[in-house]
Protein backbone atom coordinates (compact mmCIF):
# COMPACT_ATOMS: atom_id res chain seq x y z
CA UNK A 1 0.00 0.00 0.00
CA UNK A 2 1.41 3.33 -0.93
CA UNK A 3 0.96 6.49 -1.02
CA UNK A 4 -1.51 7.65 -3.95
CA UNK A 5 -2.07 11.35 -3.27
CA UNK A 6 0.72 14.20 -1.85
CA UNK A 7 -0.30 17.50 -1.07
CA UNK A 8 3.01 19.25 -0.60
CA UNK A 9 2.94 22.85 0.70
CA UNK A 10 -0.22 23.84 -1.30
CA UNK A 11 -1.49 27.40 -1.21
CA UNK A 12 -3.96 29.73 -2.86
CA UNK A 13 -5.93 32.94 -2.35
CA UNK A 14 -8.41 34.60 -4.33
CA UNK A 15 -7.74 38.25 -2.97
CA UNK A 16 -7.74 38.44 0.56
CA UNK A 17 -9.73 34.87 1.30
CA UNK A 18 -7.37 32.25 1.60
CA UNK A 19 -8.12 29.01 0.51
CA UNK A 20 -5.36 26.91 1.26
CA UNK A 21 -2.78 27.83 3.32
CA UNK A 22 0.24 26.21 3.15
CA UNK A 23 -1.91 23.06 3.13
CA UNK A 24 0.38 19.47 3.09
CA UNK A 25 -1.28 15.65 4.34
CA UNK A 26 -0.97 12.17 2.20
CA UNK A 27 -3.84 9.73 1.32
CA UNK A 28 -2.41 6.17 1.41
CA UNK A 29 -3.94 3.69 -1.04
CA UNK A 30 -7.10 2.04 -0.28
CA UNK A 31 -7.62 4.51 2.41
CA UNK A 32 -11.09 6.51 3.06
CA UNK A 33 -10.17 9.96 4.54
CA UNK A 34 -13.06 12.56 5.87
CA UNK A 35 -12.23 16.34 5.40
CA UNK A 36 -14.30 18.87 7.88
CA UNK A 37 -14.30 22.38 8.54
CA UNK A 38 -16.53 25.25 8.15
CA UNK A 39 -18.37 26.97 5.05
CA UNK A 40 -15.56 28.87 3.17
CA UNK A 41 -12.96 27.49 4.98
CA UNK A 42 -11.40 25.92 1.31
CA UNK A 43 -12.39 22.34 1.49
CA UNK A 44 -14.04 22.41 -2.44
CA UNK A 45 -11.44 24.46 -3.34
CA UNK A 46 -8.71 21.65 -1.87
CA UNK A 47 -10.65 19.41 -4.55
CA UNK A 48 -10.13 21.98 -7.11
CA UNK A 49 -6.72 21.42 -6.62
CA UNK A 50 -6.38 18.00 -6.83
CA UNK A 51 -8.50 18.10 -10.06
CA UNK A 52 -6.76 20.65 -12.02
CA UNK A 53 -9.37 23.07 -12.10
CA UNK A 54 -7.59 25.52 -9.80
CA UNK A 55 -4.31 25.88 -9.64
CA UNK A 56 -2.02 26.74 -6.74
CA UNK A 57 0.18 29.65 -6.28
CA UNK A 58 2.42 27.72 -4.61
CA UNK A 59 3.13 23.99 -3.79
CA UNK A 60 2.67 20.29 -5.83
CA UNK A 61 0.25 17.92 -6.25
CA UNK A 62 1.89 14.46 -6.35
CA UNK A 63 -0.62 11.47 -7.27
CA UNK A 64 -0.02 8.00 -8.10
CA UNK A 65 3.68 8.79 -7.88
CA UNK A 66 3.65 11.80 -10.52
CA UNK A 67 3.43 15.26 -10.04
CA UNK A 68 0.55 16.46 -11.67
CA UNK A 69 0.48 19.97 -10.41
CA UNK A 70 0.94 21.23 -14.34
CA UNK A 71 -1.47 18.46 -15.45
CA UNK A 72 -4.59 19.30 -17.01
CA UNK A 73 -8.22 18.15 -15.29
CA UNK A 74 -8.53 15.99 -18.48
CA UNK A 75 -5.51 14.47 -18.01
CA UNK A 76 -5.86 14.22 -14.33
CA UNK A 77 -8.96 12.36 -14.74
CA UNK A 78 -7.37 9.50 -17.44
CA UNK A 79 -4.83 9.25 -14.49
CA UNK A 80 -7.40 8.39 -12.30
CA UNK A 81 -9.02 11.47 -10.42
CA UNK A 82 -12.72 11.29 -10.46
CA UNK A 83 -15.15 13.65 -8.44
CA UNK A 84 -18.55 14.62 -7.40
CA UNK A 85 -19.94 17.80 -6.89
CA UNK A 86 -21.82 19.65 -3.98
CA UNK A 87 -23.87 20.83 -6.15
CA UNK A 88 -24.83 18.10 -8.79
CA UNK A 89 -24.23 19.26 -12.32
CA UNK A 90 -25.13 17.06 -14.67
CA UNK A 91 -25.33 17.06 -18.33
CA UNK A 92 -28.90 18.01 -18.26
CA UNK A 93 -30.04 17.97 -21.51
CA UNK A 94 -28.10 14.00 -21.75
CA UNK A 95 -30.17 10.85 -20.16
CA UNK A 96 -28.73 9.01 -16.79
CA UNK A 97 -27.21 6.54 -19.32
CA UNK A 98 -25.57 8.85 -21.57
CA UNK A 99 -24.47 11.03 -18.65
CA UNK A 100 -22.56 7.77 -17.38
CA UNK A 101 -21.05 6.81 -20.65
CA UNK A 102 -19.18 10.37 -20.95
CA UNK A 103 -17.13 9.26 -18.14
CA UNK A 104 -17.14 5.33 -18.73
CA UNK A 105 -15.75 6.44 -22.53
CA UNK A 106 -14.00 9.33 -22.20
CA UNK A 107 -12.15 9.31 -18.76
CA UNK A 108 -11.90 5.82 -18.58
CA UNK A 109 -11.56 4.90 -21.99
CA UNK A 110 -13.76 2.18 -22.44
CA UNK A 111 -15.24 1.73 -25.65
CA UNK A 112 -18.27 0.27 -27.40
CA UNK A 113 -20.35 -2.97 -25.44
CA UNK A 114 -17.62 -3.23 -22.80
CA UNK A 115 -18.17 0.74 -22.00
CA UNK A 116 -22.40 -0.01 -21.85
CA UNK A 117 -21.90 -3.60 -19.81
CA UNK A 118 -19.62 -1.66 -17.42
CA UNK A 119 -22.24 1.55 -17.38
CA UNK A 120 -24.92 -0.54 -16.19
CA UNK A 121 -22.88 -2.22 -13.58
CA UNK A 122 -21.92 1.11 -11.95
CA UNK A 123 -25.94 2.59 -12.52
CA UNK A 124 -26.83 -1.23 -10.56
CA UNK A 125 -24.41 -0.45 -7.58
CA UNK A 126 -25.62 3.12 -7.31
CA UNK A 127 -29.17 2.35 -7.47
CA UNK A 128 -29.72 4.74 -10.59
CA UNK A 129 -30.71 1.79 -13.05
CA UNK A 130 -34.58 2.19 -13.68
CA UNK A 131 -33.55 5.46 -14.01
CA UNK A 132 -31.26 4.92 -16.89
CA UNK A 133 -33.12 6.88 -19.37
CA UNK A 134 -34.52 9.57 -17.89
CA UNK A 135 -33.82 13.04 -18.57
CA UNK A 136 -30.98 14.08 -15.86
CA UNK A 137 -32.60 17.44 -15.80
CA UNK A 138 -35.64 15.97 -14.32
CA UNK A 139 -34.06 13.72 -11.43
CA UNK A 140 -34.51 14.29 -7.94
CA UNK A 141 -31.71 15.69 -5.62
CA UNK A 142 -31.05 12.20 -4.50
CA UNK A 143 -30.74 10.67 -7.62
CA UNK A 144 -28.91 13.63 -9.16
CA UNK A 145 -26.29 13.14 -5.94
CA UNK A 146 -26.35 9.27 -7.41
CA UNK A 147 -25.84 10.92 -10.63
CA UNK A 148 -22.64 12.61 -9.42
CA UNK A 149 -21.34 9.37 -7.46
CA UNK A 150 -22.15 7.05 -10.84
CA UNK A 151 -20.14 9.30 -13.15
CA UNK A 152 -17.56 9.74 -10.81
CA UNK A 153 -17.17 6.12 -10.34
CA UNK A 154 -17.57 5.31 -14.72
CA UNK A 155 -14.55 6.68 -14.72
CA UNK A 156 -12.75 4.03 -13.02
CA UNK A 157 -11.25 6.35 -10.57
CA UNK A 158 -8.53 5.51 -8.18
CA UNK A 159 -9.41 8.46 -6.48
CA UNK A 160 -12.70 9.22 -5.34
CA UNK A 161 -13.50 12.38 -4.29
CA UNK A 162 -16.78 13.01 -2.73
CA UNK A 163 -18.20 16.23 -1.86
CA UNK A 164 -20.93 16.83 0.65
CA UNK A 165 -22.51 14.08 -1.23
CA UNK A 166 -25.03 13.47 1.73
CA UNK A 167 -26.03 17.26 2.30
CA UNK A 168 -29.62 18.32 1.99
CA UNK A 169 -30.87 14.19 2.21
CA UNK A 170 -33.10 12.62 4.38
CA UNK A 171 -32.06 10.16 7.21
CA UNK A 172 -33.26 7.11 5.43
CA UNK A 173 -31.47 8.49 1.71
CA UNK A 174 -29.02 9.26 3.78
CA UNK A 175 -28.11 5.67 5.28
CA UNK A 176 -28.78 3.96 2.03
CA UNK A 177 -25.91 6.32 0.50
CA UNK A 178 -23.82 5.11 2.93
CA UNK A 179 -24.04 1.68 2.12
CA UNK A 180 -23.55 2.28 -1.39
CA UNK A 181 -20.15 4.34 -0.67
CA UNK A 182 -19.21 1.65 1.99
CA UNK A 183 -19.47 -0.86 -0.68
CA UNK A 184 -17.15 1.16 -3.10
CA UNK A 185 -14.80 1.25 -0.78
CA UNK A 186 -14.35 -2.08 0.23
CA UNK A 187 -14.08 -2.38 -3.75
CA UNK A 188 -10.70 -0.96 -2.93
CA UNK A 189 -11.27 3.15 -4.33
CA UNK A 190 -9.15 5.25 -2.40
CA UNK A 191 -11.98 8.22 -0.90
CA UNK A 192 -11.78 11.62 0.19
CA UNK A 193 -15.24 12.64 1.69
CA UNK A 194 -15.72 16.09 2.44
CA UNK A 195 -19.49 16.34 4.78
CA UNK A 196 -20.71 17.88 7.00
CA UNK A 197 -23.16 15.64 7.99
CA UNK A 198 -20.38 14.14 10.07
CA UNK A 199 -22.35 10.76 11.48
CA UNK A 200 -22.37 9.62 8.13
CA UNK A 201 -19.20 10.48 7.66
CA UNK A 202 -17.95 8.18 10.61
CA UNK A 203 -19.56 5.68 9.34
CA UNK A 204 -17.18 4.99 6.60
CA UNK A 205 -14.28 7.05 6.90
CA UNK A 206 -10.82 5.85 8.98
CA UNK A 207 -8.96 9.18 9.14
CA UNK A 208 -9.84 12.58 9.28
CA UNK A 209 -8.23 16.29 8.83
CA UNK A 210 -10.18 19.21 9.76
CA UNK A 211 -9.75 22.88 7.60
CA UNK A 212 -10.17 26.22 8.60
CA UNK A 213 -9.15 28.95 6.54
CA UNK A 214 -7.31 27.02 4.18
CA UNK A 215 -5.20 25.47 7.08
CA UNK A 216 -4.86 21.84 8.08
CA UNK A 217 -5.73 22.52 11.70
CA UNK A 218 -5.78 19.04 12.79
CA UNK A 219 -5.59 15.59 11.63
CA UNK A 220 -5.32 11.77 12.47
CA UNK A 221 -7.77 8.93 13.69
CA UNK A 222 -11.54 10.05 13.19
CA UNK A 223 -12.86 9.62 16.69
CA UNK A 224 -10.01 11.31 18.38
CA UNK A 225 -9.99 13.95 15.97
CA UNK A 226 -13.87 14.86 16.67
CA UNK A 227 -12.96 14.33 20.27
CA UNK A 228 -10.42 17.37 19.74
CA UNK A 229 -10.72 20.32 21.14
CA UNK A 230 -9.68 22.31 17.86
CA UNK A 231 -12.56 20.70 16.56
CA UNK A 232 -15.06 21.10 19.70
CA UNK A 233 -14.02 25.12 19.00
CA UNK A 234 -15.17 25.24 15.61
CA UNK A 235 -18.25 22.43 15.40
CA UNK A 236 -19.53 24.09 19.13
CA UNK A 237 -23.15 23.35 19.00
CA UNK A 238 -23.02 21.71 15.97
CA UNK A 239 -23.42 17.62 15.53
CA UNK A 240 -21.87 17.14 19.34
CA UNK A 241 -23.77 14.16 19.25
CA UNK A 242 -21.60 12.80 16.59
CA UNK B 1 -50.82 25.58 -59.98
CA UNK B 2 -48.55 28.64 -60.31
CA UNK B 3 -48.56 29.23 -56.83
CA UNK B 4 -48.07 25.64 -56.05
CA UNK B 5 -45.28 25.90 -58.40
CA UNK B 6 -43.79 28.24 -56.53
CA UNK B 7 -43.55 27.27 -53.08
CA UNK B 8 -41.97 23.42 -54.07
CA UNK B 9 -39.69 25.81 -55.67
CA UNK B 10 -39.12 27.88 -53.05
CA UNK B 11 -39.05 24.95 -50.98
CA UNK B 12 -35.79 23.14 -53.28
CA UNK B 13 -34.20 26.63 -53.08
CA UNK B 14 -34.64 26.33 -49.54
CA UNK B 15 -32.40 23.24 -49.70
CA UNK B 16 -29.65 25.22 -50.79
CA UNK B 17 -30.28 27.83 -47.87
CA UNK B 18 -29.97 24.61 -45.09
CA UNK B 19 -26.32 23.37 -46.35
CA UNK B 20 -25.37 27.31 -45.85
CA UNK B 21 -26.72 27.43 -42.38
CA UNK B 22 -25.94 23.57 -41.10
CA UNK B 23 -22.01 24.14 -40.42
CA UNK B 24 -23.46 27.95 -38.68
CA UNK B 25 -26.01 25.76 -36.79
CA UNK B 26 -23.36 22.84 -35.83
CA UNK B 27 -21.00 25.50 -34.25
CA UNK B 28 -23.29 27.60 -32.44
CA UNK B 29 -24.40 24.56 -30.79
CA UNK B 30 -21.93 22.67 -29.94
CA UNK B 31 -19.47 25.69 -29.10
CA UNK B 32 -21.68 28.87 -28.93
CA UNK B 33 -19.61 30.30 -31.78
CA UNK B 34 -21.18 32.93 -33.87
CA UNK B 35 -18.66 32.27 -37.09
CA UNK B 36 -18.75 35.91 -39.66
CA UNK B 37 -16.73 34.11 -42.01
CA UNK B 38 -18.96 31.16 -42.69
CA UNK B 39 -20.31 32.60 -45.54
CA UNK B 40 -16.81 32.97 -46.81
CA UNK B 41 -15.89 29.53 -46.12
CA UNK B 42 -18.83 28.64 -48.11
CA UNK B 43 -17.09 30.54 -51.03
CA UNK B 44 -13.95 28.69 -50.54
CA UNK B 45 -15.39 25.54 -50.77
CA UNK B 46 -16.76 26.90 -54.06
CA UNK B 47 -13.06 27.53 -55.33
CA UNK B 48 -11.68 24.87 -53.98
CA UNK B 49 -14.41 23.15 -55.91
CA UNK B 50 -13.47 24.87 -59.30
CA UNK B 51 -9.73 24.32 -58.43
CA UNK B 52 -10.22 20.67 -58.59
CA UNK B 53 -12.34 20.55 -61.26
CA UNK B 54 -10.35 22.36 -63.55
CA UNK B 55 -7.17 21.03 -62.72
CA UNK B 56 -7.87 17.09 -62.45
CA UNK B 57 -11.20 17.53 -64.64
CA UNK B 58 -13.65 15.92 -62.53
CA UNK B 59 -17.30 16.51 -62.55
CA UNK B 60 -17.91 18.98 -59.77
CA UNK B 61 -20.09 16.44 -57.44
CA UNK B 62 -16.83 14.04 -58.15
CA UNK B 63 -14.78 16.45 -56.72
CA UNK B 64 -17.03 16.36 -53.55
CA UNK B 65 -14.91 13.72 -52.80
CA UNK B 66 -11.59 15.49 -52.85
CA UNK B 67 -12.76 18.95 -50.92
CA UNK B 68 -15.20 17.69 -48.48
CA UNK B 69 -12.09 15.70 -46.96
CA UNK B 70 -10.25 19.08 -47.57
CA UNK B 71 -12.26 21.38 -46.15
CA UNK B 72 -12.98 19.47 -42.67
CA UNK B 73 -9.24 18.90 -42.04
CA UNK B 74 -8.98 23.23 -42.79
CA UNK B 75 -12.11 23.20 -40.18
CA UNK B 76 -10.09 21.21 -37.73
CA UNK B 77 -7.12 23.74 -38.10
CA UNK B 78 -8.74 26.63 -38.14
CA UNK B 79 -10.44 25.90 -34.79
CA UNK B 80 -7.13 24.56 -32.95
CA UNK B 81 -4.75 26.76 -34.59
CA UNK B 82 -7.03 30.43 -34.61
CA UNK B 83 -10.49 30.07 -33.03
CA UNK B 84 -9.70 27.92 -29.69
CA UNK B 85 -7.64 30.85 -28.54
CA UNK B 86 -11.08 33.07 -28.48
CA UNK B 87 -13.06 31.18 -26.75
CA UNK B 88 -14.45 32.31 -23.76
CA UNK B 89 -16.83 34.54 -21.41
CA UNK B 90 -16.96 37.32 -23.50
CA UNK B 91 -18.53 37.14 -27.01
CA UNK B 92 -16.78 39.69 -28.92
CA UNK B 93 -13.03 37.94 -29.61
CA UNK B 94 -14.62 35.04 -31.73
CA UNK B 95 -16.72 37.74 -33.98
CA UNK B 96 -13.84 39.78 -33.99
CA UNK B 97 -11.31 37.15 -34.78
CA UNK B 98 -14.08 35.87 -37.41
CA UNK B 99 -14.81 39.06 -39.11
CA UNK B 100 -10.88 39.32 -39.58
CA UNK B 101 -10.80 36.11 -41.29
CA UNK B 102 -13.67 36.88 -43.63
CA UNK B 103 -11.59 39.88 -44.59
CA UNK B 104 -8.39 37.92 -44.81
CA UNK B 105 -10.48 35.13 -47.05
CA UNK B 106 -12.12 37.39 -49.52
CA UNK B 107 -8.65 39.50 -50.46
CA UNK B 108 -6.92 36.05 -50.52
CA UNK B 109 -9.71 34.90 -53.14
CA UNK B 110 -9.18 37.92 -54.65
CA UNK B 111 -5.32 37.48 -55.22
CA UNK B 112 -5.55 33.92 -56.02
CA UNK B 113 -8.57 33.94 -58.19
CA UNK B 114 -9.28 37.24 -59.32
CA UNK B 115 -12.97 39.04 -59.48
CA UNK B 116 -13.90 37.78 -62.49
CA UNK B 117 -17.17 35.51 -61.66
CA UNK B 118 -16.55 31.84 -62.11
CA UNK B 119 -18.60 28.87 -62.38
CA UNK B 120 -18.66 25.19 -62.47
CA UNK B 121 -19.76 23.38 -65.35
CA UNK B 122 -22.01 19.93 -64.54
CA UNK B 123 -22.57 19.28 -67.88
CA UNK B 124 -25.91 18.08 -68.54
CA UNK B 125 -27.19 18.24 -64.87
CA UNK B 126 -27.59 21.69 -65.30
CA UNK B 127 -30.73 21.32 -67.24
CA UNK B 128 -31.58 18.12 -66.72
CA UNK B 129 -35.56 18.48 -64.96
CA UNK B 130 -38.28 15.55 -64.66
CA UNK B 131 -41.78 16.28 -64.52
CA UNK B 132 -44.01 15.43 -61.43
CA UNK B 133 -47.39 16.03 -61.28
CA UNK B 134 -47.33 18.83 -63.85
CA UNK B 135 -44.56 20.30 -62.30
CA UNK B 136 -41.46 20.48 -63.58
CA UNK B 137 -38.63 20.36 -61.26
CA UNK B 138 -35.01 20.88 -62.10
CA UNK B 139 -32.68 17.78 -61.12
CA UNK B 140 -30.08 20.25 -59.55
CA UNK B 141 -32.61 21.69 -56.92
CA UNK B 142 -34.03 18.53 -56.32
CA UNK B 143 -30.62 16.69 -55.27
CA UNK B 144 -29.46 19.94 -53.73
CA UNK B 145 -32.59 19.19 -51.26
CA UNK B 146 -31.88 15.63 -51.57
CA UNK B 147 -28.48 16.64 -50.03
CA UNK B 148 -30.26 18.86 -47.60
CA UNK B 149 -32.10 16.23 -45.98
CA UNK B 150 -29.59 13.83 -45.91
CA UNK B 151 -27.01 16.40 -43.99
CA UNK B 152 -29.67 17.41 -41.57
CA UNK B 153 -30.55 13.99 -40.60
CA UNK B 154 -26.79 12.82 -40.55
CA UNK B 155 -25.72 15.47 -38.62
CA UNK B 156 -28.74 14.58 -36.25
CA UNK B 157 -27.81 10.77 -35.97
CA UNK B 158 -23.76 11.93 -34.87
CA UNK B 159 -25.33 14.11 -32.60
CA UNK B 160 -27.71 11.50 -30.73
CA UNK B 161 -26.74 8.38 -31.65
CA UNK B 162 -22.57 8.45 -31.67
CA UNK B 163 -19.62 8.90 -28.59
CA UNK B 164 -19.06 11.99 -31.01
CA UNK B 165 -22.46 13.55 -30.78
CA UNK B 166 -22.17 12.64 -26.87
CA UNK B 167 -19.02 14.45 -26.32
CA UNK B 168 -20.57 17.60 -28.32
CA UNK B 169 -23.16 17.51 -26.67
CA UNK B 170 -21.19 16.75 -23.34
CA UNK B 171 -19.16 20.07 -24.22
CA UNK B 172 -21.94 22.44 -25.33
CA UNK B 173 -23.66 21.45 -21.78
CA UNK B 174 -20.96 22.13 -19.72
CA UNK B 175 -17.10 22.27 -20.74
CA UNK B 176 -15.51 22.41 -16.99
CA UNK B 177 -17.78 19.53 -16.09
CA UNK B 178 -16.45 17.57 -19.54
CA UNK B 179 -13.23 18.53 -19.09
CA UNK B 180 -13.01 16.73 -15.60
CA UNK B 181 -14.87 13.54 -16.96
CA UNK B 182 -11.66 13.46 -19.75
CA UNK B 183 -13.05 14.78 -22.64
CA UNK B 184 -10.40 17.32 -24.81
CA UNK B 185 -12.70 20.29 -25.55
CA UNK B 186 -9.78 22.03 -27.79
CA UNK B 187 -9.57 18.49 -29.68
CA UNK B 188 -13.91 18.13 -29.97
CA UNK B 189 -13.89 21.59 -31.12
CA UNK B 190 -11.69 20.83 -33.50
CA UNK B 191 -13.92 17.69 -34.72
CA UNK B 192 -17.35 19.75 -34.43
CA UNK B 193 -15.41 22.62 -37.24
CA UNK B 194 -14.35 19.89 -39.69
CA UNK B 195 -17.60 18.61 -39.49
CA UNK B 196 -19.29 22.24 -40.01
CA UNK B 197 -16.65 22.96 -42.65
CA UNK B 198 -17.04 19.17 -44.11
CA UNK B 199 -20.83 20.35 -44.98
CA UNK B 200 -19.75 23.60 -45.58
CA UNK B 201 -18.13 22.22 -49.08
CA UNK B 202 -20.88 20.38 -50.19
CA UNK B 203 -23.31 24.18 -49.76
CA UNK B 204 -20.02 25.44 -52.02
CA UNK B 205 -19.83 23.03 -54.58
CA UNK B 206 -23.39 22.85 -55.17
CA UNK B 207 -23.60 27.24 -55.11
CA UNK B 208 -20.95 26.70 -57.40
CA UNK B 209 -22.83 24.66 -59.80
CA UNK B 210 -26.00 26.87 -59.51
CA UNK B 211 -24.56 30.38 -59.99
CA UNK B 212 -21.72 32.05 -60.74
CA UNK B 213 -19.54 33.44 -57.64
CA UNK B 214 -16.84 35.89 -56.52
CA UNK B 215 -14.81 36.20 -53.91
CA UNK B 216 -17.39 38.80 -52.45
CA UNK B 217 -20.34 36.98 -52.15
CA UNK B 218 -19.97 35.18 -48.88
CA UNK B 219 -21.25 37.71 -46.79
CA UNK B 220 -24.76 37.21 -48.56
CA UNK B 221 -24.48 33.50 -48.11
CA UNK B 222 -23.67 34.15 -44.82
CA UNK B 223 -27.02 35.99 -43.84
CA UNK B 224 -29.18 33.43 -45.57
CA UNK B 225 -27.96 31.06 -43.60
CA UNK B 226 -28.30 33.03 -40.34
CA UNK B 227 -31.62 33.57 -41.18
CA UNK B 228 -32.43 29.95 -41.46
CA UNK B 229 -30.73 29.25 -38.23
CA UNK B 230 -32.96 31.76 -36.19
CA UNK B 231 -35.96 31.45 -38.48
CA UNK B 232 -35.67 27.39 -37.24
CA UNK B 233 -34.67 27.99 -33.87
CA UNK B 234 -30.91 27.74 -32.40
CA UNK B 235 -29.46 24.78 -31.33
CA UNK B 236 -32.01 22.32 -33.59
CA UNK B 237 -30.92 21.11 -36.72
CA UNK B 238 -34.46 19.78 -37.67
CA UNK B 239 -35.59 23.27 -37.20
CA UNK B 240 -32.54 24.89 -39.33
CA UNK B 241 -34.45 22.43 -41.62
CA UNK B 242 -37.40 24.40 -41.61
CA UNK B 243 -36.27 27.30 -41.20
CA UNK B 244 -33.64 27.17 -44.77
CA UNK B 245 -37.38 26.14 -46.42
CA UNK B 246 -39.27 29.07 -45.34
CA UNK B 247 -36.53 31.44 -46.45
CA UNK B 248 -37.06 29.66 -50.01
CA UNK B 249 -40.27 29.52 -50.31
CA UNK B 250 -40.61 33.43 -48.79
CA UNK B 251 -38.59 34.55 -51.58
CA UNK B 252 -39.63 32.84 -54.71
CA UNK B 253 -43.25 33.49 -53.70
CA UNK B 254 -41.89 37.25 -53.27
CA UNK B 255 -40.75 36.71 -56.53
CA UNK B 256 -43.79 35.44 -58.36
CA UNK B 257 -45.67 38.82 -56.95
CA UNK B 258 -42.62 41.07 -58.24
CA UNK B 259 -39.30 39.59 -59.70
CA UNK B 260 -37.19 42.64 -57.82
CA UNK B 261 -39.20 41.08 -54.23
CA UNK B 262 -37.40 38.07 -54.00
CA UNK B 263 -34.54 39.02 -51.57
CA UNK B 264 -36.77 41.59 -50.01
CA UNK B 265 -39.79 39.15 -49.19
CA UNK B 266 -37.26 36.32 -47.47
CA UNK B 267 -35.66 39.59 -45.40
CA UNK B 268 -39.52 40.46 -44.32
CA UNK B 269 -40.73 36.39 -43.71
CA UNK B 270 -37.46 36.55 -41.03
CA UNK B 271 -38.22 39.92 -39.75
CA UNK B 272 -41.89 38.88 -39.15
CA UNK B 273 -41.22 35.03 -37.75
CA UNK B 274 -38.42 37.12 -35.46
CA UNK B 275 -41.27 39.38 -34.08
CA UNK B 276 -43.54 37.06 -33.02
CA UNK B 277 -41.42 34.01 -31.75
CA UNK B 278 -38.03 35.86 -30.45
CA UNK B 279 -36.70 32.09 -30.22
CA UNK B 280 -37.26 31.11 -34.08
CA UNK B 281 -39.86 28.69 -34.28
CA UNK B 282 -38.11 25.47 -32.49
CA UNK B 283 -35.79 26.71 -30.07
CA UNK B 284 -33.45 23.69 -28.23
CA UNK B 285 -31.49 26.52 -26.79
CA UNK B 286 -32.89 29.10 -24.27
CA UNK B 287 -31.43 32.53 -25.82
N1 LIG C 1 -13.39 31.08 -8.00
C1 LIG C 1 -13.45 31.79 -6.86
N2 LIG C 1 -13.25 33.12 -6.89
C2 LIG C 1 -13.32 33.84 -5.75
N3 LIG C 1 -13.58 33.33 -4.54
C3 LIG C 1 -13.78 32.00 -4.45
C4 LIG C 1 -13.73 31.16 -5.62
N4 LIG C 1 -13.98 29.89 -5.23
C5 LIG C 1 -14.17 29.94 -3.90
N5 LIG C 1 -14.05 31.20 -3.42
C6 LIG C 1 -14.16 31.61 -2.04
O1 LIG C 1 -13.26 30.85 -1.30
C7 LIG C 1 -13.79 30.49 -0.04
C8 LIG C 1 -13.72 28.99 0.14
O2 LIG C 1 -14.64 28.38 -0.75
P1 LIG C 1 -14.86 26.81 -0.79
O3 LIG C 1 -15.95 26.56 -1.73
O4 LIG C 1 -13.58 26.13 -1.03
O5 LIG C 1 -15.34 26.52 0.70
P2 LIG C 1 -15.88 25.20 1.35
O6 LIG C 1 -14.98 24.87 2.47
O7 LIG C 1 -16.11 24.15 0.33
O8 LIG C 1 -17.27 25.72 1.92
P3 LIG C 1 -18.69 24.98 2.05
O9 LIG C 1 -18.64 24.14 3.27
O10 LIG C 1 -19.65 26.12 2.21
O11 LIG C 1 -18.90 24.21 0.82
C9 LIG C 1 -15.20 31.04 0.00
O12 LIG C 1 -15.19 32.25 0.71
C10 LIG C 1 -15.53 31.28 -1.45
O13 LIG C 1 -16.42 32.37 -1.58
MG1 LIG D 1 -17.71 23.24 -0.48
Amino acid sequence: MGTILRLHDLSKAFGAVTVADALSYEVQEGEALGVIGPNGAGKTSMFNLITGTLRPSHGRVEFDGRDVTTMSPARRSHAGIARSFQVPQPFSGMTVFENAMIAATQSAGLYGHHAERFCIEVLDQTELLPKANAQAASLTLLERKRLEMTRALCAKPKLLLLDEIAGGLTEAECSSLVQTIKSIHAGGVTIIWIEHVVHALMAVVERLIVIDFGKKIAEGEARAVMESPEVKEIYLGIEADA
Amino acid sequence: MDWLNAIVQGTLLGGLYVLFAAGLSLIFGVMRLVNIAHGDLIVLGAYLGLTVTTTVGLHPLAALVIVVPAMGLIGYALQRGLLNQTLGDDLLPPLLVTFGLSVILQNGLLELYTADPQKMDAGALETASVTVGGLTLGVLPLLTFGFAVAVIWGLQWTFYRTGLGRAFRAVSDNQDIAQLMGLNRRHIFGLAMALALAVTAIAGILLGIRTSFDPSIGGGRLIFGFEAVIIGGLGNLWGTLAGGVILGVAQTLGAKIDPGWQILSGHLAFLIILAIRPNGLFPRIAA
